[in-house]
C-alpha cells in the first residue's frame, strides 16, 4: 500500500443543520415541590426550599423542598409503617401488579420525563428519549416480573425482604437511577426512602406523582429532596435497613463509615476511570465511534465513562487522526435541539471541576485537543476534548473527571495493557476492541472491573448486573444480582 | 519441507489484509445520521444538492432512442416552475444509447455516463470489456460505470479484479471511471471494504454500490464502510475519490440521510456533484414534490410530476 503520510490530509466539517428544539410545551412542571412522603405531597418541615436550574440556559425551573431530619424521620416513619402493615404481608403477585403499573405509566409520559430530564440535568434529548426514559420503563417491566417468581430466582433460600431502604441517587441519570434503586427494592416487599440529587430533582418528583396516580400503598415509596445533609440523615437514621448509594468515592466512604458497626446492609456504586483499549487488529473505525460514545455519552458525566483510551502503538497515528476528525463532527449546544450530541454540563461546579483539570492537564505537559464547534454563549459547555502525552502518573489520567475529557496512551503488548488498565483504584468498567476473539477473552478475565465491554461501549440492559471493583464500589444493581441486594 | 511454488500468487498491496469491519458498529453509526433533524432552509439547500446529484438513469432492454431523448429532456427541465432549478448530474444509459444522449444533451453541462464491461453481470473476456469501454468512451461518454468480477472476487482473486480495473481504467482516457462493486453480491461488510480498496488502488475515479438489478443494492451501512475506505484513502494519499450509492434511494428524506453520513464522514469537501452521485430514476420526482411542498404548503398529487 502507499506509504502511510500521517496527520496530512485533514478533512473540513461545516455542519449547518437547522435548530430543531423539542417544545417544551407538554411537559408540567410546577413552580414549587414538596416532599412525597406517606402518598401526600407535604411542605418541609424545615421551612426551606432551593431552586433547581436548568444549566443550558442558567434560569430557575423550580423551587424544591429542603428536608430536614424531622422531615427524613417522617418519611422513614411512613416507609416503615407501610412495610409491616401493608407491603410485606401483600401477596408478591399483587406488588407486581404495581410495578408494571408504574412501568406502563412511565411508558405513557415518556416525552414529558425525557423533557424535563433534559432541562433539569443539560443532558441531549436524544440520550433522555433514545436511552435514559425507555431503560427507566424496563427496569420496572424486568423486576415487576421477578417479584412473584423469587423463589426461582434463588433456591433454597428462605425470601425475607429487608425492610426499609434509604436510598440515594446521583445527577447524572437521575430517572434512570432511581428506577435502577425503586424496582428491585419494591419487588422484594421492601419499602423506600429515595434522595435525589439537589442538582436534578424533577423527575425523581414527577416519579413521585406517577406513584400516586398509581395507588400504591402510601408509604410504600417516599421521595424527598435536599443536600448531602438530608442524606447524611438518610444515612444516619437508626431505622433504615440498607443504604444503596450510587455517587461520588468520597461520599462512598463517609457513607462506609458512618454505618460501620450498624446491621445496615449496603450497595454502594462509586466513581470510575474506565480503560477502552484500541488493538491493532480492531475494526478502527467502530472503535473511535465507541470511544466516541464512551466518553461523550451524557457529557462524560458517567461513572463507567470509558476515559482512559490506550491505543496500540502500530495504530496509534491512525486512530487519533480519526478521533479528531470526529470530534469536529460533534454538536455541542441546546440540550432540547434534537441534533445535539453533547448538552450541557450539569451544574456550575461541576464546570469549574472540568475546567480545572483541564488546566492541570497542560501545567502537567500534556497536549489538548478540543473541537473547532462553538458553544451557546450562557448556560455551562465545555467541547469535546482529547489529552495526549499523558502518562499513568499524570492527575487528569488518575483521578476522575467526570466530563467531556479522554486521556489517550500508546501501548505494545497485551500484558503492559492489561497492567496498565488495572493500575487504578477504581475498577468500574473497561471496553476492549480487537477482532480476535481469543484476545477478548484473555484481556476480559484479566481486567479488574464490573463491566467489561468488547467491540461496544456504554450498552445498558436492566438484565444484566452492574457494579464495581475496588474504589468503585461493591453490590451489583440490575439483574439476579440486584434483586439480591435487597433481600435476608 | 514445503512444496514448490508453481504459480507466484505473491502480489502487492496484498488486499487480503483490508481493515475489518464490526457489523453491529457500522450498522449503529448508520442509524444516527437518521436521526438529524433537517429542516427549512437546511432541506431546501440539501433537496437542491440532492437534485444536482443524481444520476438519472435507464438501463432496460426495452431502452429506445425515444426513451433516452425524453429522460435528456427532463435531465435539464425537471420543472417547469422552476426555471433556475440546477440540472441533475449526468444521464446514465448503456454504451449504446451514448451518441443519442450526447446529441440530446448538447452543452447543457449535464454528463452521459455509460455502463460498460458487460454490464450487470460483467460475466465477458477482457478483450470484449474493453471494447464495450472504448465504444462508450468513443461515442463521447464522460463516464463509464463498470462492474467487478464478483466471482473472481469471492475466490480470492483479488489481483485479477485490481488488474481488470486497471485496464478498463486505461481504456476510459479522460472518462472517469466508476467501479461498481455490486455489495448485494459481496454480502459482508468486510467484502465491501476489500473490494472498495482495490478499487481505488487500481485508479477507479468513483466507487459505486451497485447495478441496481441485484438486492439489496445501496443500504446506509454499505455506503458508510465505502465513504470511511475514501476517508482512509485520502488519509493515506490525499487523494480525493468519489462516492456513488445507487438503487433502491428513492425517497427525498432518504437521500438526505446520504447527506448528512456524507458531510459528517467525508466533510464539506465532497458535498458537491464531482464527488458524490445518487444513481436513481425515481429520486427526482420525490425531491421535486417536496420542494413544491415546502414552496406551496402542500403536497402534489403524482400527476403533476412528469415521468420520464
Amino acid at each position: 500500500m502507499a506509504k502511510e503520510k500521517s496527520n496530512t490530509a485533514k478533512l473540513d466539517f461545516k455542519l449547518e443543520y437547522a435548530a430543531a428544539p423539542e417544545s417544551k410545551s407538554s411537559a408540567k412542571i410546577n413552580s414549587k415541590y414538596d416532599l412525597f412522603i406517606n402518598g401526600k405531597f407535604e411542605k418541609p418541615e424545615s421551612k426551606k426550599y432551593f431552586d433547581t436550574i436548568n444549566p443550558a440556559t442558567e434560569e430557575k425551573i423550580a423551587t424544591i423542598a429542603e428536608a430536614n431530619q424531622t422531615d427524613v424521620n417522617k418519611a422513614v416513619k411512613a416507609a416503615r409503617t407501610a412495610y409491616n402493615n401493608v407491603w410485606s404481608k401483600m401477596p408478591a403477585k399483587e406488588r407486581a401488579k404495581y410495578i408494571y403499573r408504574i412501568a406502563r405509566m412511565i411508558q405513557e409520559r415518556a416525552r414529558e420525563l425525557a423533557i424535563i430530564e433534559t432541562m433539569d440535568g443539560g443532558k441531549p434529548i436524544r440520550e433522555s428519549r433514545d436511552i435514559d426514559i425507555p431503560l427507566a420503563a424496563n427496569h420496572f417491566f424486568y423486576y415487576a416480573g421477578w417479584a412473584d417468581k423469587l423463589q426461582y430466582a434463588f433456591p433454597n433460600k428462605k425470601i425475607a425482604p429487608l425492610g426499609v431502604a434509604g436510598q440515594i441517587i446521583p445527577w447524572n441519570f437521575p430517572l434512570l437511577m432511581a428506577a435502577w434503586k425503586i424496582a428491585p427494592a419494591l419487588a422484594t416487599g421492601n419499602t423506600v426512602v429515595l434522595k435525589p440529587a439537589e442538582t436534578t430533582p424533577l423527575t425523581a418528583l414527577k416519579l413521585a406523582e406517577i406513584i400516586q396516580e398509581s395507588d400504591l400503598p402510601p408509604g410504600v415509596v417516599n421521595i424527598i429532596t435536599g443536600a448531602g445533609a438530608t442524606g447524611a440523615a438518610i444515612v444516619n437514621h437508626p431505622d433504615i435497613n440498607k443504604i444503596a448509594f450510587t455517587g461520588s468515592t468520597d461520599v462512598g466512604k463517609i457513607i462506609q463509615r458512618a454505618i460501620a458497626g450498624t446491621n445496615k446492609k449496603a450497595t454502594l456504586e462509586l466513581g470510575g476511570k474506565a480503560a477502552n483499549i484500541i488493538f491493532d487488529d480492531a475494526p478502527l473505525d467502530q472503535a473511535v465511534e465507541g470511544v466516541i460514545n464512551g466518553i461523550f455519552f451524557n457529557q462524560g458525566h458517567v461513572c463507567c465513562a470509558g476515559s482512559r483510551l490506550f491505543v496500540q502503538e502500530s495504530v496509534y497515528n491512525k486512530v487519533l487522526q480519526k478521533l479528531r476528525d470526529r470530534i469536529e463532527t460533534l454538536i455541542v449546544g441546546d440540550p432540547l435541539d434534537k441534533n445535539t450530541d453533547i448538552g450541557a454540563i450539569n451544574s456550575k461546579q461541576q464546570m469549574d471541576t472540568i475546567l480545572k483539570y483541564l488546566k492541570i492537564g497542560e501545567k502537567e505537559g500534556a497536549v489538548m485537543h478540543q473541537s473547532q464547534c462553538s458553544i451557546p454563549k450562557k448556560g455551562y459547555f465545555i467541547r469535546p476534548t482529547l489529552f495526549t502525552n499523558v502518562a499513568q502518573s499524570s492527575r487528569i489520567v488518575q483521578e476522575e473527571i467526570f466530563g467531556p475529557v479522554l486521556t489517550i496512551q500508546t501501548f505494545r503488548t497485551d500484558d503492559e495493557v492489561i497492567e496498565k488498565a488495572n493500575n487504578t483504584p477504581y475498577g468500574l468498567s473497561a471496553g476492549v476492541w480487537t477482532d480476535k476473539g481469543s484476545k477478548i477473552f484473555n484481556l476480559t478475565t484479566k481486567m479488574r472491573a464490573g463491566v467489561v465491554w468488547a467491540n461496544t461501549f456504554n450498552k445498558f440492559d436492566p438484565t444484566s448486573p452492574f457494579g464495581g471493583y475496588k474504589e468503585s464500589g461493591f453490590g451489583r444493581e440490575g439483574g439476579l444480582h440486584g434483586l439480591g441486594a435487597y433481600l435476608k | 519441507m514445503i512444496m514448490a511454488v508453481t504459480q507466484t500468487n505473491f502480489t502487492i498491496p496484498d488486499f487480503s489484509i483490508s481493515p475489518k469491519i464490526d457489523q453491529i458498529g457500522v450498522e449503529e453509526r448508520a442509524k444516527r445520521f437518521t436521526a438529524r433533524s433537517i429542516k427549512t432552509t437546511s432541506k431546501l439547500s440539501g433537496l437542491k444538492l440532492v437534485l444536482n446529484m443524481i444520476d438519472l438513469t435507464t438501463l432496460e432492454g426495452k431502452d429506445t432512442n425515444g426513451k433516452v431523448k425524453q429522460l435528456c429532456y427532463k435531465a435539464q427541465h425537471l420543472h417547469n416552475n422552476y426555471p433556475d432549478l440546477p440540472t441533475v448530474a449526468a444521464v446514465c444509459v448503456y454504451p449504446s444509447m451514448v451518441k443519442v444522449a450526447k446529441n440530446a444533451l448538447g452543452n447543457s453541462g449535464v454528463k452521459v455516463a455509460a455502463v460498460a464491461t458487460a454490464f450487470p453481470s460483467g460475466q465477458a473476456p477482457k478483450e470484449v470489456k474493453i471494447t464495450d469501454t472504448k465504444f462508450a468512451v468513443d461515442n463521447g461518454a464522460d463516464e463509464i460505470d463498470m462492474v467487478i468480477s464478483r466471482g473472481k472476487f469471492l475466490q480470492g482473486e483479488y489481483n485479477f479484479v485490481f488488474d481488470e480495473i486497471a485496464t478498463i481504467k486505461e481504456a476510459c482516457g479522460n472518462a472517469r471511471l466508476k467501479v461498481i462493486l455490486e455489495t448485494g453480491e459481496l454480502v459482508t461488510y468486510d467484502n465491501v471494504r476489500k473490494a472498495s480498496d482495490i478499487a481505488m488502488y487500481a485508479g477507479a475515479d468513483f466507487i459505486k454500490t451497485s447495478t441496481g438489478k441485484i438486492q439489496p443494492a445501496a443500504t446506509m451501512p454499505v455506503t458508510l464502510v465505502m465513504l470511511e475506505a475514501i476517508r482512509d484513502f485520502y488519509y493515506k494519499t490525499g487523494k480525493m475519490i468519489a462516492m456513488k450509492p445507487a438503487g433502491g434511494i428513492s425517497k427525498s428524506k432518504a437521500a438526505l440521510h446520504y447527506l448528512v453520513m456524507l458531510q459528517e464522514t467525508l466533510g464539506s469537501a465532497w458535498m458537491s456533484n464531482h464527488w458524490f452521485r445518487f444513481g436513481a430514476s425515481s429520486l427526482a420526482n420525490d425531491v421535486l414534490m417536496q420542494l413544491e411542498k415546502e414552496r406551496t404548503g402542500v403536497y402534489q398529487s403524482a400527476n403533476y410530476f412528469s415521468i420520464d
